[in-house]
C-alpha cells in the first residue's frame, strides 16, 4: 500500500514468452517462476500473481507446458511445470517475433542497435 | 487443485516475508493482499481451465437463442423445414431398419435358410422333404409348413358365433427350429403329427386370435374346439412377439396352427411344402447348396414318379425382404436428397443472416474472440437450430411410423414392427447434428474469413455484397435446383409407371363387381346336392334388384392361386418342362359376373354336369401355348382325367398387375369337388357396397349358419395389389413437391437479396431512363441463367440415377423424354416465377428513394 514501486507494464503476450524462457532452465513451480523473473530483471519486472496463474493455465491448455504435482524443497505439495517440444518451438517463434518488433521500434526511436 | 497450488505460493511468500523479519500473521496478511482476491482469481483460473469449453458452450447457446429470437421469421422457417426433413428421414430409417436391418425375430436368425424348388415353384413335394431331412448333413434340422392353405378354410362352430379361421399346417419341429416357444401350453407332440389332415387333433392358437376370440383367457389351453365339425384340443398359444404371417406370408394373418401329418395320404399332394432349415454350426450356405444340388439330382433319378426337385437355398432374411429392397433403397436416397436441399436452403439463408451481422461479428473478433471461437459459435447456432427442428421432426416421425405400422392394405413383411426405437433416436440425433454442421459450415467459414477490418468500416455497400459471396449463394441455389430436378424426374417416372400400371388390361372388370365367401357350414356329400346348392345360390343372387350377373369361383384374381402341370393329348414334354397352368373351379355365369370376355366357343352351362362330358375352358395364352396355330376348341387335355376344350377366354392378370398371367384353365364346378373355397361373384348396376346387405339376406335361407364377414369388391382387390406402388409414388411425389418449393424459395431469396443489394444501381439505371421492363427482364434472365445451369446438371444427374430405378419402372424407360421434358419445363416455370416477383418489386423502386439510400 503506497510503498509499491511503479509497475512496469509488459506488452501483452510477453509474459507467456518469459514464463516459457524460465522453464528452459528446468522444472519450476509458479512461485519460483515469478521469483526468477523478478531476480533476472533486477527487480524491474514483477509478475502479478493474478496474471501468472491464468498465464500458466493458458500455456498448459495450448500444450506448450506440462504440469505435474511434486514436493517442494520444504516438503510442501506444489505443481511443477516443464516445457514441451511444442513449447520450445513456440518460444523460438515468439522470441524471434519479439526481436523484430522491438528492433523496429528501436530504429524508429533512433536508439542504437 | 488450483487452490492447493496457490496455497503453496502464498505459503512460500509468507516464509520469505518472515525471513525478512515480519511476524507471521502480518506476513500472511501481506501475502494475501498481494495475491489479491483468491476466490476471484480461482474462479477466473477455473474458467480457463476445467470448464472452459462448457462455459463457452453455454455462452454460445445463450447467444444463439438470442439471435433466434431476434430473427423469429428465419427461425420459424428453419425449424419447420429442418423438422420436416428430419421427420421424413427418421420415418424412412425406421422402415428400413424394421424391414432390412433388424435381425428377424427368431433365435440366431443368421443361420436360418429358406429352401425353394428352383424356378419350378417355391414349394416342394412332401416326400422330398422327408428324404432331404434324413439324408442331409448340413442342417441340424429341416422344418416346413404347407403352402397350400386358404384364408378361412376351417370353420369354427359351437362356441359363439361361427367364424372362418385361417389355419396353417406346420411340421411338429417348426417352432423349435425357429427358436420360438409357445407362451402358454406346449407345441405339438409326435402323436399329434400322425393324424389326418382333415381332422387335426390339436391346435396352437396365434396370439392375435387368442386375444380377439378368447379375450386372452389362459384357461383356453385344454379346451376342445369344433373345426369343420371335427373336435380339436387347444394345446398352446404363441407369444405376442411371434407373428408368422408378418415374416413369411404378409397379408394373410394366421389364426391357428395345426400339425401337418407328413405321412397322411389324404392331405393335398404335389408341391405344397415350404421348407426352412437351420444350418449346423460351422456349415456354410454355399456348402449346403452344393450338397442339396447333389441330393436333388439323386432324388430325381431315384424317384422319377415324383415331381422334379432342384433345391435352391437363400438366407431367410434375404428371402423375406428381398422384394422390397429396391423400393426402400429409392426411398432412402430420396430422403437423403431432401435433407441436402434443406441444408442448402438453410445455408443460403444463414449466409444472408450472418452477412447482416457483419459489424457485430467484427467487433467480437476485435475484442479477442479468435477465428476458431467465432466459427465454433456459429456452428453451435446452426446445430441448435437443427436440434429445435429435431423436436418437431421426432413428433412427425412418431406419427409417421405409427401410420406405417398400421397400414393394413399392404403385403409387406414386418411392417407392424416399424417404430421409433433406440437406433432410430440415435440416427435422428446424428442427422440433426450432421445437418446442423453441414448447413452452418459454409456460412461460418465465409463470414469468419472475411476481413474484420472491412467489417468495422462503415462501407457504403454492405460488405457481404462482394463478389465472393455472390457465387457461393448462386452455387447453393444451383445445387438446390439439381437436387430438386433429380427428385422431380424420379417422381415423374414413377408416376408415369403407376399410371401405366393402372391402365393395364386386367382381363376382368373390377368396377361394380364384388365377391362374397359362401362356403356352406354343412358338408356337401354328393354332386346333386352340390348342384342344387349352386342353383339356389345363383338364382337367389340374380333375383336381388341391382345385381346383373352372378357366378361362383374358388379363387379370386390377385389373391389366391394354385397350379398344375398340363399337356395336350398326344403332346409329350420332357420331365420338368411341362407347362404349368393356374386352375380355377368356376360355375356357369362366372365369366359374365367377373367381366372376362369370351373369345371362342362357349361358357359353361348347367348342363355340364358330372354325368356328362368332361369339359374345360382355357385362356388365350394356354390355347396359344398348347396348340399354336390350331383351333383350340375341341382339343383335349390330359390333365384331370382328360377334358375337352369348349371355350377360350381372355387372359386375366391374377398374380400382379405388372405381370402377365400365364396359362389358366377353368374347370366347371358341377364336374369336380376339388376346391377349397366358394366365392360368389356378382356384377352390379349400383355401387356394390349398397347391395351387400340385400345379398346376405337372400342367401340366409340357403344356410342359416353362413359366416358373412367377407364381402369385398373386386376393385378392393385391385387397389390392394397396387397399394405398395401407390404408396411409394405418393411419398416420392411429396418429397419432390417439397424439394420444388424449397428450390423456388431459394431462388426467390437469392434474387431478392441481390436486388436489395443493388438498390442504388437500379435507382441510377431508372434515373438514366431504363424502363421497368428492361429491369425486370434483366433480373428474370439472371434467374433463368441460374435455372439453366441447375437444369443441365440436374438432368444429367437424373439421367444417370434413373437407371437405378430399374425394376420399379413399368411401361416407361429410364430415359423417358416426356418425363424429362415435363419436369424441365415445370422447374423452369417455377424458377421464372420465383425470379419474377422480386424483379417486379425492383421495377417499382422509386429512383429518388433508391439513390438516397446507402
Amino acid at each position: 500500500m503506497g510503498t509499491e514501486r511503479a509497475k512496469t507494464e509488459l506488452l501483452p503476450g510477453t509474459l507467456d514468452m518469459l514464463v516459457l524462457k524460465m522453464l528452459m532452465r528446468g522444472h519450476l513451480h509458479g512461485y519460483a517462476i515469478a521469483q526468477l523473473i523478478q531476480q533476472l530483471s533486477d527487480d524491474l519486472l514483477r509478475v502479478e500473481e493474478g496474471s501468472l496463474y491464468p498465464a500458466l493455465q493458458r500455456l498448459e491448455l495450448n500444450g506448450w507446458i506440462e504440469g505435474e504435482w511434486g514436493t517442494s524443497a520444504n516438503n510442501r505439495r506444489a505443481r511443477f511445470y516443464k516445457l514441451t517440444p511444442d513449447g520450445r518451438k513456440h518460444l523460438a517463434e515468439e522470441s524471434a517475433r519479439y526481436l523484430r518488433v522491438t528492433g523496429a521500434v528501436a530504429r524508429i526511436m533512433g536508439y542504437a542497435q | 487443485m488450483l487452490w492447493e497450488e496457490m496455497e503453496f505460493h502464498i505459503a512460500s511468500m509468507v516464509e520469505e516475508l518472515v525471513a525478512q523479519g515480519m511476524s507471521e500473521p502480518e506476513a500472511r496478511a501481506a501475502a494475501h493482499r498481494k495475491f489479491g482476491n483468491m476466490t476471484q482469481k480461482k474462479e477466473e483460473a477455473r474458467s480457463t481451465w476445467i470448464a472452459r469449453w462448457m462455459s463457452d458452450l453455454a455462452q454460445d447457446l445463450r447467444h444463439s437463442f438470442r439471435g433466434m429470437q431476434r430473427d423469429a421469421g428465419f427461425t420459424a422457417f428453419a425449424v419447420l423445414i429442418a423438422g420436416l426433413g428430419i421427420g421424413a428421414s427418421s420415418t424412412v430409417f425406421s422402415v428400413v431398419n424394421a424391414l432390412l436391418l433388424r435381425p428377424l425375430p427368431f433365435r440366431d436368425p443368421g443361420r436360418l435358410v429358406w429352401i425353394t424348388n428352383g424356378d419350378y415353384s417355391t414349394a416342394t413335394q412332401t416326400e422330398h422333404y422327408a428324404d432331404l431331412r434324413e439324408l442331409n448333413r448340413s442342417f441340424s434340422d429341416l422344418a416346413g409348413w404347407s403352402g397350400f392353405y386358404f384364408p378361412g378354410d376351417r370353420e369354427l362352430t359351437g362356441s359363439g358365433e361361427p367364424e372362418r379361421l385361417t389355419s396353417l399346417p406346420v411340421t411338429g419341429n417348426l417352432f423349435a427350429l425357429l427358436g420360438v416357444q409357445p407362451a402358454i401350453g406346449r407345441s405339438f407332440i409326435a402323436e399329434e403329427c400322425q393324424g389326418r389332415y382333415a381332422a387335426p387333433p390339436a391346435v396352437v392358437l396365434s396370439y392375435s386370435f387368442w386375444r380377439r376370440r378368447f379375450a386372452s383367457d389362459p384357461s383356453v389351453v385344454g379346451r376342445k374346439l369344433t373345426l369343420n365339425n371335427q373336435p380339436a384340443t387347444v394345446v398352446g398359444v404363441m407369444p405376442a412377439t411371434f407373428d408368422f404371417a408378418s415374416v413369411f406370408a404378409p397379408g394373410t394373418p394366421i389364426d391357428i396352427f395345426i400339425p401337418w401329418p407328413v405321412n397322411d395320404k389324404t392331405k393335398p399332394q404335389g408341391n405344397t411344402m415350404k421348407m426352412v432349415g437351420r444350418l449346423k454350426p460351422g456349415a456354410t450356405i454355399q456348402g449346403a447348396q452344393a450338397e442339396f444340388a447333389m441330393l436333388g439330382k439323386q432324388l430325381r433319378s431315384q424317384y422319377p414318379e415324383r415331381n422334379p426337385i432342384t433345391p435352391e437355398l437363400a438366407p431367410l432374411a434375404q428371402r423375406v425382404s428381398g422384394r422390397v429392397s429396391p423400393a426402400l433403397f429409392v426411398l432412402a436416397c430420396a430422403v437423403g436428397v431432401v435433407m441436402l436441399i434443406v441444408c442448402a436452403n438453410l445455408s443460403n439463408l444463414q449466409l444472408a443472416r450472418l452477412a447482416a451481422r457483419q459489424k457485430e461479428l467484427a467487433m467480437r473478433a476485435a475484442l479477442g474472440a479468435g477465428r476458431s471461437r467465432l466459427l465454433r459459435q456459429m456452428l453451435t447456432e446452426s446445430v441448435a437450430l437443427s436440434c429445435c427442428g429435431t423436436v418437431l421432426g421426432l413428433a412427425l416421425a412418431m406419427a409417421g411410423t405409427r401410420e406405417v405400422a398400421h397400414l393394413q392394405a399392404f403385403n409387406l413383411p414386418l411392417l407392424e414392427s416399424v417404430r421409433i426405437d433406440g437406433s432410430a433416436l440415435v440416427f435422428t440425433l446424428l442427422t440433426a447434428v450432421g445437418s446442423g454442421v453441414l448447413f452452418g459450415l459454409l456460412p461460418a467459414l465465409r463470414v469468419s474469413a472475411f476481413s474484420l477490418l472491412e467489417g468495422l468500416q462503415d462501407a457504403s455497400r454492405r460488405s457481404s455484397g462482394g463478389k465472393g459471396h455472390a457465387w457461393v449463394r448462386d452455387g447453393l441455389v444451383v445445387s438446390e435446383l439439381v437436387f430438386a430436378c433429380i427428385l422431380l424426374v424420379g417422381a415423374g417416372l414413377l408416376i408415369r409407371s403407376f399410371l401405366r400400371v393402372l391402365d393395364v388390361n386386367l382381363g376382368f372388370q373390377p368396377e361394380r363387381a364384388a365377391a362374397l365367401r359362401i362356403d356352406p357350414s354343412f358338408r356337401i356329400t354328393s354332386f346333386p346336392q352340390q348342384n342344387s346348392f349352386i342353383d339356389e345360390v345363383l338364382n337367389r343372387a340374380r333375383s336381388v334388384p341391382g345385381i346383373v350377373a352372378a357366378g361362383i369361383t374358388d379363387v379370386l384374381p390377385l389373391r389366391d392361386d394354385r397350379s398344375w402341370a398340363v399337356s395336350g393329348k398326344g403332346q409329350v414334354y420332357k420331365k420338368g418342362y411341362q407347362p404349368e397352368a393356374f386352375i380355377r373351379v368356376v360355375s356357369d355365369g362366372y365369366f359374365a359376373a367377373a367381366g372376362i370376355p369370351l373369345r371362342l366357343g362357349r361358357d359353361f352351362t348347367q348342363r355340364d354336369r358330372a354325368d356328362g362330358e368332361r369339359v374345360v375352358v382355357v385362356n388365350e395364352t394356354m390355347a396359344r401355348t398348347l396348340w399354336p396355330g390350331q383351333n383350340p376348341v375341341g382339343q383335349v387335355i390330359t390333365t384331370d382325367g382328360g377334358r375337352r376344350v369348349v371355350g377360350v377366354v381372355a387372359d386375366v392378370r391374377h398374380t400382379a398387375l405388372e405381370a402377365a398371367g400365364g396359362l389358366e384353365m377353368y374347370l366347371p364346378m358341377r364336374q369336380t369337388g376339388d376346391y377349397a373355397a366358394i366365392q360368389l361373384v356378382v356384377r352390379t348396376a349400383l355401387p356394390p357396397d349398397s347391395l351387400a346387405a340385400a345379398l346376405r339376406t337372400t342367401l340366409r335361407p340357403v344356410d342359416p349358419n353362413l359366416p358373412v364377414r367377407e364381402f369385398q369388391t373386386l376393385q378392393d382387390l385391385v387397389d390392394r395389389a397396387v397399394s405398395p406402388r401407390r404408396f411409394l409414388v405418393l411419398l416420392l411425389a411429396g418429397f419432390a413437391v417439397f424439394a420444388l418449393i424449397l428450390a423456388s424459395l431459394g431462388i426467390y431469396a437469392v434474387i431478392s437479396f441481390s436486388v436489395s443489394q443493388r438498390v442504388q444501381e437500379i435507382g441510377i439505371r431508372m434515373a438514366l431512363g431504363a424502363s421497368p421492363i428492361d429491369l425486370e427482364s434483366r433480373i428474370v434472365l439472371r434467374t433463368l441463367g441460374l435455372a439453366a445451369l441447375g437444369l443441365t446438371l440436374g438432368m444429367a444427374a437424373a439421367r444417370i440415377l434413373s437407371s437405378a430405378l430399374g425394376s420399379l419402372l413399368f411401361g416407361v424407360t429410364s430415359g423417358d423424354p416426356v418425363t424429362f421434358l415435363a419436369m424441365g419445363a415445370l422447374l423452369t416455370l417455377v424458377a421464372a416465377v420465383a425470379g419474377y416477383i422480386p424483379a417486379r418489386r425492383a421495377s417499382r423502386i422509386d429512383p429518388m428513394v433508391a439513390l438516397r439510400s446507402s
